[in-house]
This record gives C-alpha cells, sequence and structure tokens, in this order.
C-alpha cells in the first residue's frame, strides 16, 4: 500500500470520515484538560505571576502557525511535482486554520508582553516575523479567493507558500538569529531535550501542544474534504449545463 | 477561579479571545462541512434524476 493512494479523493473522503470525529473529540479532551490544568491547578511563576498561565495558548498557537505553513509547504511542493489536486486542496484547507493560531499567539503575545515588558509590541525579530507570516496566510488565503481556475491558483499559492516559508523559518529560529529583542529563546528545544521550564508547568503545556496539533488535524481533514466535496460539486454542476 | 492578582485582566482576556477564535473556526468548519455535503448530495440526486 502507497500513501500516493489517498490523493484518490474519493480514497482520501472515505478513509478521513470516519477518522475525523474521532480525532476532533481527543483533540477537544486534551484541550479541555490542558488547558483547565494550566488555567486551575498551576501554580504562579516567580518572575511572572500569573501571566506565566498565557504559556498554555501562546506557545501551541504559535507552534501550530509554523506548523501549519511547513504542511503547506509540503503539500505545495507535492501538487508543484506530482499534481495531486488533494494535495493542492489540503493545503488550502490549512490556510485559515494556520492564520487563526497565528492571530492567537499575536493576540496572547501582546496581552502576555504589556505587563512583562510594559509594551504590547515591540519589532523585536521573533514578533515581527510571525506578523509577516500574519500577512503571508492573509495573501495566500487571497490569491486563492481571486483565481477563479483552480489548477492557476494551486500553482501561484503553492509558489507564495514557498517564498513565505522563509519567514516561518525565520520566526522560529529569529531569536537564535538575532541577540536582539524581547522575546526570550524556546524553554523546550526539542534539538537538545534539555528544558528551562519546570514539569509542574510543562506537563499541562504538552496536553495543550497535542490538543492543538490534533484539532490542527482533524479540522485539515474535515477542511480538505469539504474542498474535494466542492470541487466535484461544481464539477457536476459544470457536466448538467453542458 | 484561582487568585490572579494584578495580571487577572492579560489572563483572563487571553483565555476569552483564543476559546472565542477556536469555538469560532471549529463551528464555521463544520457549518460549512455540512452545508457542502447537502448541497453535494442535492446536485447528484438532480444529476441521478436527469440522467435516468
Amino acid at each position: 500500500m502507497s500513501i500516493w493512494e489517498y490523493a484518490n479523493p474519493k480514497k482520501f473522503i472515505a478513509t478521513t470520515t470516519p477518522l475525523t470525529p474521532w480525532v476532533l473529540g481527543v483533540a477537544i479532551a486534551c484541550l479541555v484538560v490542558g488547558l483547565s490544568w494550566g488555567f486551575f491547578y498551576t501554580p504562579d511563576d516567580f518572575r511572572q505571576g500569573s501571566t506565566v498561565k498565557i504559556i498554555y495558548l501562546h506557545v501551541p498557537a504559535a507552534l501550530m502557525a509554523i506548523n501549519a505553513w511547513f504542511m503547506m509547504l509540503v503539500a505545495s511542493l507535492i501538487w508543484l511535482v506530482r499534481r495531486h489536486h488533494v494535495s493542492a486542496l489540503a493545503a488550502r484547507a490549512a490556510a485559515p486554520i494556520g492564520i487563526v493560531m497565528t492571530l492567537i499567539a499575536l493576540i496572547t503575545g501582546a496581552l502576555w508582553g504589556q505587563p512583562m515588558w510594559g509594551t504590547w509590541w515591540a519589532w523585536d525579530p521573533r514578533l515581527t516575523s510571525f506578523l509577516i507570516l500574519f500577512l503571508f496566510y492573509l495573501g495566500y488565503i487571497a490569491l486563492w479567493e481571486a483565481i477563479e481556475d483552480s489548477d492557476t491558483a494551486a500553482d501561484l499559492t503553492s509558489v507564495l507558500c514557498i517564498v513565505g516559508s522563509v519567514f516561518a523559518v525565520l520566526s522560529r529560529y529569529a531569536v537564535n538569529f538575532w541577540s536582539q529583542g524581547l522575546h526570550q529563546g524556546t524553554s523546550v528545544p526539542v534539538a537538545t531535550g534539555e528544558r528551562t521550564i519546570s514539569d509542574v508547568f510543562f506537563v499541562p503545556l504538552l496536553i495543550c501542544m497535542v490538543g492543538f496539533g490534533l484539532l490542527f488535524l482533524a479540522l485539515v481533514l474535515m477542511r480538505t474534504a469539504t474542498e474535494i466535496r466542492l470541487r466535484r460539486m461544481r464539477a457536476l454542476e459544470v457536466r448538467m449545463r453542458s | 477561579m484561582p487568585d490572579l492578582g494584578q495580571f487577572a485582566t492579560p489572563v483572563l482576556a487571553s483565555y476569552a479571545v483564543s476559546i472565542a477564535l477556536l469555538v469560532a473556526l471549529i463551528a464555521l468548519s463544520l457549518r460549512r462541512s455540512r452545508r457542502v455535503r447537502a448541497q453535494l448530495a442535492d446536485v447528484e440526486a438532480r444529476k441521478e434524476r436527469r440522467d435516468v
């Protein structure tokens, strides 16, 4: 069995339709547990006070904002190389989820920054690259809507996605590239595994990260299936008119 | 309710805005999925009637 079998729209819908409610259910359960745990049962940080509770929203949302763009990049490359329509539609389906995640990261970042840094916003490398990523999401969604021919739209948005990936990389590693800026480095470095965050905060954070990841997966599957159905509906309508 | 002290406003605002955005995203995705499914079923039924 090959992964490319799922590039067949019928196979994709047949496989994902029964799966999606389960993934969505587990995602919501993880989010309810993780956020309730973080909000109600974790102590204040010795330096940041109760604002540390914003971490359970800010970090998973920022993580998914970047990962959503990378998923779109992979799907776009598959479209450009192999011309599978499902991959182009999956990239299109992921964009509104990514933009909401970016918006949550920006808003919670500003709300966290004001009491900690004394400002809602600073032209810090990570904040700025995240704002540019948000603008790329807007441009990507607008480009899909603006072009009538879906193959042309998929081609152009794929190119835009490749260009925007530079900012997705920057938003993740900006703190390492430039030492100046207000934003701290990551507290959970995946590469080294050396955490600078106590387990008291890390365990609920991990549950929230899993919840955000599964929510993204469930919504991408659901929205991709919707895009496939919409495409089939339009094709049938054109056939019936002729 | 935990005592959020002087930071109650930013913490509560973060949760309120984020949960509202997530709920809206889920609700809109579900609504669109159901609407398109119903529309496709309708078009397929019309096509079947026409082909008979």
